[in-house]
């Protein structure tokens, strides 16, 4: 008999258990390298990263995780996730702990994180301004031109 | 009390938009008091060329008892030595009551309104936004019949066409129907397409000028710009086929007006200017009365 192991063994296979920082849980499958590019986190972080992509999972048919070691995402940092990704969970970590635990929650406004494809927008020049979108249900609405983007979001990230 | 600016048509609703046709009526009737703004100084911050706008701006301020400043053009003012527009809408806030601008950028009037002290009016801002010329169409197919469920051809360039978009938007909130006609690849963008179709508008595109003739009540013309061609053999066969002429007009309702918001080239022919139907000098004036409008809702 072959033991393949549930959903839960396979995670815990893929990634150790940390003991600090964040855990993003149920990431849309194939979305984590987004999620992390969205949180601004590039490969000068000081931090532990660990990624688990197309997981196995009892809720979705396949989901990301991405660990954070030794720092806790702020609710605005976690809130433009659900851009990309809106059954995403946030688990806070505190000596192996789960301490808190939250959704997250499309924001009304997201600012400095997509660039306006618009090449004509006043947000693409030296302005002192970062780009602005209010988030509308057709998409992302430029809040200087106008401009919705409406696919291919993470094009667009800074 | 916040500064009020006006940034874009989408920023009134339908009262909102009433009442300042209203003001403006009152106003073209000679009831307003021409000390109403004295004192005041408008900035008139151009960035691009412009006649009617501009000169309607200065003629509305000084009808009102105020004066207006102005940078002369672009290349003898700061920017082109580098300044930011945000730095030269902070300066100007000292120097001014109020501030009208057109520039080349999209969204640049509403940057310009994050960093003024004082109010800010949109007077055109790359292919976005031109509410003011919005405000004088609306008043102009007012004159003529009611709003409401009426039938409006918008002809021309539509993609690049600011004021067919701002006015396009607005009579969404009059429940009118909206007649396109377009070169191709000169459509209305498919963006404001969706967000007209979302707000319930019904709109209708025609292959050709003659089957729309007979069914509208207000026809739009803007200018199709040559240098969207490639070359002037295919410029001018498009052109013609757009071509207003007295002809044309036969076929037309009797109340049909036609609009344009200048300045026109070869779209209308200089015979039609004598027929009833021709609005477009006449709203070209309107300008000033609306403007003036404009310009004591967010000074006083």
């Amino acid at each position: 008999m072959t033991h393949t192991g549930t959903a839960d063994e396979n995670e815990r296979l893929l990634i150790r258990r940390i003991k600090n920082g964040t855990v993003i849980d149920h990431i849309d499958g194939g979305e984590a390298l987004n999620v992390v590019k969205i949180l601004g986190i590039t490969g000068a972080t000081q931090e532990a990263l660990s990624i688990a992509t197309n997981v196995p999972s009892r809720d979705m048919e396949r989901k990301d995780i991405v660990k954070l070691t030794n720092r806790e995402l702020s609710k605005e940092e976690v809130d433009r996730i659900a851009l990309i990704s809106p059954h995403a969970t946030i688990n806070i970590i505190r000596n192996f702990k789960v301490c808190e635990k939250k959704g997250v929650e499309i924001p009304t406004l997201i600012e400095g994180i997509v660039r306006c494809p618009n090449p004509g927008c006043i947000s693409n020049t030296n302005e002192p301004i970062q780009s602005k979108f209010r988030v509308l249900s057709k998409g992302l609405c430029c809040y200087y031109c106008d401009w919705v983007i409406t696919k291919d979001l993470t094009s667009y990230i800074i | 009390m916040a500064t009020r600016h006006i940034i874009s048509i989408g920023d009134f609703d339908r009262s909102g938009i009433d009442r300042l046709l209203d003001h403006a009526q009152q106003i073209d009737r000679k009831k307003y008091d021409k000390n109403a703004l004295n004192g005041k100084i408008l900035a008139v911050l151009f960035f691009e060329p412009s006649t009617r706008t501009r000169m309607s701006f200065e003629s509305a301020i000084a009808k009102l008892g105020g004066t207006s400043l102005s940078v002369g053009s672009v290349d003898a003012c700061s920017m082109a030595k580098g300044e930011t527009l945000a730095d030269t809408i902070r300066v100007v806030s000292g120097y001014a009551d109020a501030i009208v601008i057109r520039h080349p950028k999209e969204g640049a009037a509403r940057l310009a309104a994050e960093f003024a002290t004082v109010p800010v009016i949109n007077a055109g801002d790359g292919a976005g936004q031109h509410p003011s010329q919005t405000l004088l169409d609306l008043y102009t197919i007012r004159q003529s019949m009611p709003i409401d469920k009426i039938d409006v051809a918008l002809v021309g360039d539509l993609r690049y066409g600011r004021t067919a978009h701002s006015l396009a938007s607005a009579l969404s909130l009059y429940n009118a129907r909206l007649h396109t006609l377009s070169p191709t690849g000169l459509e209305l963008p498919d963006t404001l397409v969706a967000e007209l179709a979302d707000k319930g508008m019904e709109i209708v595109n025609h292959d050709s000028i003659d089957e729309m003739i007979g069914l509208v009540d207000v026809l739009y013309v803007t200018r199709i710009q040559r240098e969207r061609f490639p070359d002037s053999a295919s410029y001018f066969n498009v052109a013609s086929s757009y071509r207003i002429t007295p002809e044309l007009l036969s076929d037309a309702k009797d109340h049909l007006i036609v609009l344009h918001p200048l300045p026109r080239v070869d779209e209308i022919d200089p015979r039609v200017d004598e027929s009833p139907h021709a609005r477009y000098f006449e709203q070209s004036k309107n300008g000033v009365p609306v403007r003036m409008a404009m310009l004591m809702d967010v000074m006083q």
